[in-house]
């Protein structure tokens, strides 16, 4: 009897479903969208993103002084769609229920912006529709065998690059987060009525590196440009003249930088146009840290030994 | 007075009259926002609430209808009188249930029902057909009142010049929360009641005053909070992405105008393209074509 009380008591300790513990420090891996990722997108670079023409003009209009200008831009941080392609240190804990040990919530600190964020995991509704909305969004998840997946509301707009291509705040978040061993992925799914025809899908990944420490980020905003009052720096239609750097830069048909569904799909490939590739790879081709992207290959430092 | 120009006159005594609906089927949600101050979302513009020891405060009333429904959401709340309404401007859709609001909730004696003096001039001009009722009883002159309610400094600033000429923005000091009325609707384009006095530089103005008086916490977010005329709850960062809309439009619509653009050129121009999925309308009370053509005379009619 005494055997059968240990093992109900053991059976009940075991979750319910398959819970994969993410808590840790990882490291971001940029080897995918490295250039996007570290220096930052090009002006003009709309590929691979399912747009509609509303998003093109907003980002055709969109001029970077706004950052250094405006000074409630200074600080704004990635939303949580975007938060980990960024500097993306990432440090992720739970929090338990003290009386029923059940798993309240996944938390995530970022590097970028000491951005953080929950993920509800105990089953709570999403707030009304009529509550605020922040950078991080509210975020709930559930487990779907050994994958969590999560879903994001209440997002404020911001941007899906940083070239000032749009996110609404309409717009739902959904990730689905995979451990293999050390290494987790994430796969995001972006579906915004206002400013995409599709759902955007990426991925991004970590490694997990214990001994990270990371840093404080810290952000004060200050005007540091006399301007008048209420500036919004923009391009008026048809005046921004950086649209065709990027084309220009690597061979590619104008039209094809325009982004829309149409070109992610790779039978694009055979109607977009004239391909001419640079006769040698010099900007942004050997990322391998946040500090050697804009190094041609020959200049960059051998590695340390 | 050009056709148009009569046409939105039209419209705008029209539109913010007591809509033709069923209220039956609309609830009150209440949702507390920060300190001492509750957002009210029913029919109509928002409605703000302030309760305290001194008693109950609102901002804006709704349509007449909704009031026993107000009244019975502020009650959740506070069972002491009502001591203040605040009209953030003269609109129907704002103001009318301020004489209901009073008749259900005043315990206290008459309630001062506060607005800018264009406000008032605006209610009780010949034609208005707005009951006496809802007529504000404690007009204001000038840049702004202020006065101490329910532990905290309340700020009423005058917005010259904006969706009307009689607007408010309600500054509630300690509760860090704005009220800020018609001046910012994230909704959709902003409505621009020309002939009430409203002009597309007021609005921008106006919101970059909010601007100004809004800080964020940590994140850039939270900190003090924003109660719009029609919408979600927001903060500082949702007035600076709609102040921005206003003055990008503005900026490009004005260019235009510069360029000897007519109006139908404009608007074939489409300056607002890039907003109209998440601000525009085709139908309805407010639509694109109607911003645009507010905009336009707002900056070429001086």
């Amino acid at each position: 009897m005494r055997g059968l009380l240990l093992a109900v008591m053991i059976a009940g300790a075991l979750p319910a479903f398959a819970q994969v513990d993410f808590s840790g420090e990882w490291a971001p891996l940029y080897h995918e969208d490295g250039p996007e990722r570290l220096p930052g997108p090009e002006l003009g670079d709309y590929t691979e993103l399912p747009i509609n023409d509303a998003a093109r003009m907003r980002a055709d209009s969109y001029d970077a002084d706004r950052i250094s200008v405006v000074p409630e831009y200074q600080c704004r941080p990635h939303g949580a769609d975007y938060s980990m392609r960024g500097l993306g240190n990432l440090r992720i804990w739970r929090e338990y229920d003290e009386s029923t040990q059940k798993l309240i919530a996944f938390h995530t600190h970022l590097l970028a912006w000491d951005s953080e964020r929950t993920i509800y995991m105990d089953g709570r509704p999403h707030p009304p529709e009529y509550a605020d909305h922040t950078w991080q969004g509210f975020s709930t998840g559930v487990w779907e065998g050994n994958m969590l997946t999560i879903t994001t509301t209440h997002l404020k707009t911001n941007y899906i690059r940083r070239n000032g291509v749009p996110r609404s705040d309409k717009a739902t978040l959904v990730e689905h987060w995979y451990r293999h061993g050390d290494y987790l992925t994430v796969v995001t799914v972006i579906t915004d009525p206002v400013f995409l025809t599709e759902p955007l899908v990426r991925s991004d990944n970590w490694f997990l590196d214990p001994g990270q420490a990371i840093g404080v980020f810290g952000c004060e905003y200050a005007p540091e440009v006399p301007r008048p009052t209420g500036t919004v720096p923009h391009h008026l239609p048809g005046t921004n003249s950086f649209l065709h750097e990027f084309a220009d830069w690597y061979g590619l048909p104008y039209e094809a930088t325009r982004g829309g569904a149409e070109t992610l799909y790779p039978e694009y490939r055979s109607r977009m146009g004239k391909y001419t590739p640079p006769a040698k790879c010099d900007r942004y081709c050997t990322c391998t840290t946040l500090f050697n992207c804009n190094l041609a290959p020959a200049n960059l430092a051998p590695p340390p030994r | 007075m050009t056709r148009s120009a009569l046409i939105i006159l039209g419209f705008a005594v029209s539109l913010f009259a007591q809509a033709p609906q069923n209220y039956d089927d609309v609830k009150v949600n209440i949702l507390p926002v920060q300190g001492s101050v509750y957002m009210l979302i029913g029919a109509g513009g928002n409605t703000t609430l302030q309760v305290g020891k001194d008693g109950v405060l609102l901002v804006d009333t709704q349509y007449a209808p909704m009031a026993p429904k107000i009244m019975a959401a502020v009650r959740t709340l506070s069972q002491m009188p009502i001591k203040y309404i605040i009209n953030t401007h003269m609109h129907g859709d704002h103001t009318g249930g301020n004489g209901a609001l009073v008749k259900l909730g005043a315990g206290g004696g008459m309630p001062r029902i506060i607005a800018n003096d264009h406000a008032l001039n605006r209610m009780t001009a010949a034609g208005s057909n707005i009951p006496d009722s809802d007529w504000p009883n404690d007009e204001y002159f000038g840049n702004s009142k202020d006065f101490f309610f329910n532990n905290e400094a309340v700020v009423v600033y005058h917005m010259p010049n904006a969706h009307t000429d009689g607007d408010s923005v309600v500054f509630f000091r300690r509760s860090d929360v704005i009220a800020a009325g018609d001046i910012f609707t994230p909704e959709h384009y902003p409505i621009i009641d020309l002939a009430r006095g409203g002009s597309v530089q007021g609005i921008i103005d106006a919101l970059n005053r909010i601007i100004d008086i809004t800080v964020p916490a940590r994140y850039q977010e939270g900190g003090t909070y924003v109660i719009p005329g029609h919408g979600r709850l927001c903060e500082e960062a949702d007035v600076v992405e709609y102040r921005d809309m206003v003055t990008i439009i503005r900026d490009r619509i004005a260019d235009l105008i510069k360029k000897g653009r007519t109006l139908e050129q404009v608007r074939a121009a489409r300056p607002t393209l890039d907003y109209d999925t998440q601000y525009g309308a085709t139908t309805g009370i407010w639509t694109t074509d109607q911003f645009v053509e507010a905009v336009y005379r707002s900056l070429s009619e001086k």
